[in-house]
Protein backbone atom coordinates (compact mmCIF):
# COMPACT_ATOMS: atom_id res chain seq x y z
CA UNK A 1 0.00 0.00 0.00
CA UNK A 2 2.68 2.48 1.00
CA UNK A 3 4.50 1.68 -2.22
CA UNK A 4 1.48 2.79 -4.24
CA UNK A 5 1.34 6.05 -2.27
CA UNK A 6 5.06 6.47 -2.86
CA UNK A 7 4.64 5.82 -6.57
CA UNK A 8 1.85 8.41 -6.79
CA UNK A 9 3.96 10.96 -4.90
CA UNK A 10 6.98 10.29 -7.13
CA UNK A 11 5.06 10.58 -10.38
CA UNK A 12 3.04 13.57 -9.16
CA UNK A 13 6.18 15.35 -8.00
CA UNK A 14 7.92 14.69 -11.29
CA UNK A 15 4.94 16.04 -13.23
CA UNK A 16 4.84 19.19 -11.06
CA UNK A 17 8.60 19.61 -11.64
CA UNK A 18 8.01 19.33 -15.38
CA UNK A 19 5.22 21.95 -15.21
CA UNK A 20 7.51 24.26 -13.25
CA UNK A 21 10.28 23.91 -15.83
CA UNK A 22 7.82 24.48 -18.70
CA UNK A 23 6.68 27.59 -16.84
CA UNK A 24 10.27 28.78 -16.52
CA UNK A 25 10.67 28.25 -20.26
CA UNK A 26 7.35 29.59 -21.53
CA UNK A 27 6.06 32.36 -19.24
CA UNK A 28 6.43 35.82 -20.77
CA UNK A 29 8.46 37.80 -18.25
CA UNK A 30 11.08 37.29 -15.58
CA UNK A 31 8.80 37.73 -12.58
CA UNK A 32 6.35 35.07 -13.75
CA UNK A 33 9.26 32.71 -14.43
CA UNK A 34 10.57 33.34 -10.91
CA UNK A 35 7.09 32.54 -9.61
CA UNK A 36 7.01 29.21 -11.48
CA UNK A 37 10.52 28.19 -10.43
CA UNK A 38 10.13 28.95 -6.73
CA UNK A 39 6.57 27.79 -6.00
CA UNK A 40 6.01 24.89 -8.36
CA UNK A 41 9.66 23.83 -8.25
CA UNK A 42 9.64 23.44 -4.48
CA UNK A 43 6.29 21.64 -4.57
CA UNK A 44 7.59 19.17 -7.16
CA UNK A 45 10.93 18.48 -5.49
CA UNK A 46 9.26 18.18 -2.09
CA UNK A 47 6.72 15.67 -3.41
CA UNK A 48 9.50 13.60 -4.98
CA UNK A 49 11.48 13.58 -1.72
CA UNK A 50 8.38 12.61 0.29
CA UNK A 51 7.71 9.87 -2.27
CA UNK A 52 11.23 8.54 -1.75
CA UNK A 53 10.68 8.51 2.01
CA UNK A 54 7.31 6.71 1.69
CA UNK A 55 8.82 4.16 -0.70
CA UNK A 56 11.78 3.40 1.53
CA UNK A 57 10.08 3.80 4.88
CA UNK A 58 13.17 3.62 7.09
CA UNK A 59 13.67 6.19 9.85
CA UNK A 60 16.94 7.48 8.36
CA UNK A 61 15.32 8.13 4.99
CA UNK A 62 12.34 9.89 6.58
CA UNK A 63 14.62 12.10 8.66
CA UNK A 64 16.79 13.16 5.75
CA UNK A 65 13.91 13.62 3.33
CA UNK A 66 11.87 15.72 5.78
CA UNK A 67 14.98 17.75 6.61
CA UNK A 68 15.58 18.42 2.91
CA UNK A 69 11.93 19.39 2.35
CA UNK A 70 11.93 21.77 5.33
CA UNK A 71 15.21 23.27 4.12
CA UNK A 72 13.74 23.86 0.65
CA UNK A 73 10.57 25.36 2.11
CA UNK A 74 12.62 27.77 4.24
CA UNK A 75 15.27 28.84 1.74
CA UNK A 76 13.57 28.95 -1.66
CA UNK A 77 11.13 31.79 -0.83
CA UNK A 78 14.09 33.82 0.44
CA UNK A 79 16.08 33.13 -2.73
CA UNK A 80 13.08 33.91 -4.91
CA UNK A 81 12.44 37.18 -3.12
CA UNK A 82 16.09 38.22 -3.41
CA UNK A 83 16.41 37.38 -7.09
CA UNK A 84 13.07 39.04 -7.84
CA UNK A 85 14.23 42.21 -6.12
CA UNK A 86 17.56 42.05 -7.94
CA UNK A 87 15.79 41.61 -11.26
CA UNK A 88 13.52 44.58 -10.62
CA UNK A 89 16.38 46.80 -9.45
CA UNK A 90 18.54 45.84 -12.43
CA UNK A 91 15.75 46.89 -14.79
CA UNK A 92 14.38 43.62 -16.16
CA UNK A 93 11.47 44.42 -18.48
CA UNK A 94 7.96 43.85 -17.20
CA UNK A 95 5.42 41.97 -19.29
CA UNK A 96 3.63 44.35 -21.66
CA UNK A 97 0.29 43.26 -20.17
CA UNK A 98 1.31 44.41 -16.68
CA UNK A 99 -1.34 46.86 -15.49
CA UNK A 100 0.24 48.16 -12.29
CA UNK A 101 3.78 48.40 -10.94
CA UNK A 102 3.41 48.57 -7.17
CA UNK A 103 7.16 49.09 -6.71
CA UNK A 104 7.28 52.15 -8.99
CA UNK A 105 9.04 54.85 -6.98
CA UNK A 106 9.67 52.47 -4.07
CA UNK A 107 12.79 50.76 -5.40
CA UNK A 108 15.38 52.33 -7.70
CA UNK A 109 15.34 50.84 -11.18
CA UNK A 110 18.21 50.86 -13.67
CA UNK A 111 17.29 52.15 -17.11
CA UNK A 112 14.26 53.98 -15.68
CA UNK A 113 15.87 56.20 -13.02
CA UNK A 114 19.19 56.99 -14.60
CA UNK A 115 20.71 58.37 -11.43
CA UNK A 116 19.83 55.17 -9.57
CA UNK A 117 22.66 53.39 -7.85
CA UNK A 118 22.51 50.36 -10.14
CA UNK A 119 24.18 51.48 -13.35
CA UNK A 120 25.33 48.57 -15.47
CA UNK A 121 28.90 49.81 -15.54
CA UNK A 122 28.76 49.52 -11.77
CA UNK A 123 31.23 52.30 -10.99
CA UNK A 124 29.22 54.13 -8.34
CA UNK A 125 27.80 50.83 -7.11
CA UNK A 126 31.28 49.43 -6.64
CA UNK A 127 32.32 52.56 -4.80
CA UNK A 128 29.64 51.84 -2.22
CA UNK A 129 30.63 48.22 -1.83
CA UNK A 130 32.64 47.34 1.27
CA UNK B 1 3.96 -3.97 -5.94
CA UNK B 2 5.94 -5.96 -8.42
CA UNK B 3 9.44 -4.94 -9.31
CA UNK B 4 8.41 -4.19 -12.85
CA UNK B 5 5.95 -1.48 -11.83
CA UNK B 6 8.54 -0.15 -9.38
CA UNK B 7 11.09 0.13 -12.19
CA UNK B 8 8.53 1.68 -14.51
CA UNK B 9 7.63 4.37 -11.97
CA UNK B 10 11.30 5.21 -11.40
CA UNK B 11 12.01 5.35 -15.13
CA UNK B 12 8.96 7.51 -15.81
CA UNK B 13 9.96 9.95 -13.05
CA UNK B 14 13.50 10.11 -14.41
CA UNK B 15 12.23 10.85 -17.92
CA UNK B 16 9.92 13.60 -16.65
CA UNK B 17 12.77 15.17 -14.65
CA UNK B 18 15.07 14.98 -17.67
CA UNK B 19 12.49 16.75 -19.84
CA UNK B 20 12.15 19.41 -17.14
CA UNK B 21 15.95 19.83 -17.05
CA UNK B 22 15.98 20.35 -20.82
CA UNK B 23 13.30 23.06 -20.51
CA UNK B 24 15.20 24.83 -17.71
CA UNK B 25 18.44 24.54 -19.68
CA UNK B 26 16.78 26.10 -22.71
CA UNK B 27 15.83 29.08 -20.55
CA UNK B 28 19.45 29.39 -19.39
CA UNK B 29 20.54 29.52 -23.04
CA UNK B 30 17.83 31.98 -24.11
CA UNK B 31 18.16 34.38 -21.18
CA UNK B 32 17.56 37.18 -22.03
CA UNK B 33 18.63 38.80 -18.75
CA UNK B 34 21.10 37.55 -16.17
CA UNK B 35 18.27 37.26 -13.63
CA UNK B 36 16.41 34.89 -15.98
CA UNK B 37 19.47 32.67 -16.18
CA UNK B 38 19.89 32.65 -12.42
CA UNK B 39 16.28 31.66 -11.82
CA UNK B 40 16.59 28.87 -14.42
CA UNK B 41 19.74 27.73 -12.62
CA UNK B 42 17.75 27.67 -9.38
CA UNK B 43 15.15 25.52 -11.13
CA UNK B 44 17.92 23.16 -12.31
CA UNK B 45 19.10 22.92 -8.70
CA UNK B 46 15.61 21.92 -7.55
CA UNK B 47 15.50 19.31 -10.31
CA UNK B 48 18.88 18.08 -9.08
CA UNK B 49 17.42 17.65 -5.59
CA UNK B 50 14.58 15.56 -7.01
CA UNK B 51 17.01 13.54 -9.15
CA UNK B 52 19.22 12.86 -6.13
CA UNK B 53 16.14 11.58 -4.28
CA UNK B 54 15.39 9.24 -7.17
CA UNK B 55 19.01 8.09 -7.19
CA UNK B 56 18.66 7.21 -3.51
CA UNK B 57 15.83 4.84 -4.43
CA UNK B 58 17.63 3.36 -7.44
CA UNK B 59 20.89 2.81 -5.56
CA UNK B 60 19.16 1.80 -2.34
CA UNK B 61 21.39 4.11 -0.36
CA UNK B 62 20.38 7.04 1.86
CA UNK B 63 23.70 8.75 1.06
CA UNK B 64 22.05 10.30 -2.00
CA UNK B 65 19.64 12.15 0.29
CA UNK B 66 22.68 13.89 1.78
CA UNK B 67 23.58 14.78 -1.81
CA UNK B 68 20.07 16.24 -2.23
CA UNK B 69 20.53 18.37 0.89
CA UNK B 70 23.93 19.54 -0.33
CA UNK B 71 22.61 20.46 -3.77
CA UNK B 72 19.76 22.41 -2.15
CA UNK B 73 22.23 24.29 0.07
CA UNK B 74 24.60 25.13 -2.79
CA UNK B 75 21.72 26.19 -5.04
CA UNK B 76 20.38 28.54 -2.37
CA UNK B 77 23.79 30.11 -1.77
CA UNK B 78 24.38 30.50 -5.52
CA UNK B 79 21.04 32.23 -6.03
CA UNK B 80 21.57 34.59 -3.10
CA UNK B 81 25.09 35.46 -4.27
CA UNK B 82 23.99 36.06 -7.88
CA UNK B 83 21.08 38.19 -6.63
CA UNK B 84 23.52 40.34 -4.68
CA UNK B 85 25.81 40.79 -7.67
CA UNK B 86 22.95 41.58 -10.07
CA UNK B 87 21.32 44.08 -7.69
CA UNK B 88 24.69 45.78 -7.17
CA UNK B 89 25.36 45.90 -10.91
CA UNK B 90 28.63 44.01 -10.61
CA UNK B 91 27.64 41.64 -13.40
CA UNK B 92 25.78 43.03 -16.43
CA UNK B 93 22.02 42.64 -16.16
CA UNK B 94 21.74 41.50 -19.75
CA UNK B 95 19.50 43.38 -22.11
CA UNK B 96 17.40 45.59 -19.91
CA UNK B 97 14.90 48.27 -20.68
CA UNK B 98 13.61 46.58 -23.83
CA UNK B 99 10.24 44.94 -24.23
CA UNK B 100 9.70 41.53 -22.73
CA UNK B 101 9.13 38.59 -25.01
CA UNK B 102 5.72 38.51 -26.68
CA UNK B 103 3.17 36.34 -24.99
CA UNK B 104 3.26 32.75 -26.24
Amino acid sequence: MSQWIGAILLLGGSVVCLFAAIGVLRLPDFFMRMHAATKAGVAGSGLVLLGVAVFDGSAATWTKAVLAVVFLLVTTPVAGHLIGRAGYVSGVALWRGTSEDALDGVLPRAGVDDEASTSISGDDANARAP
Amino acid sequence: MSDMIFDTVLAASAVLLAAAAIAAGARIVRGPSAADRVIALDMLGLLGVAAAGLAALVAGSTAFLDVALGVALVGFLATVAFAGYIARGTIPAGHSGTAAEPEP
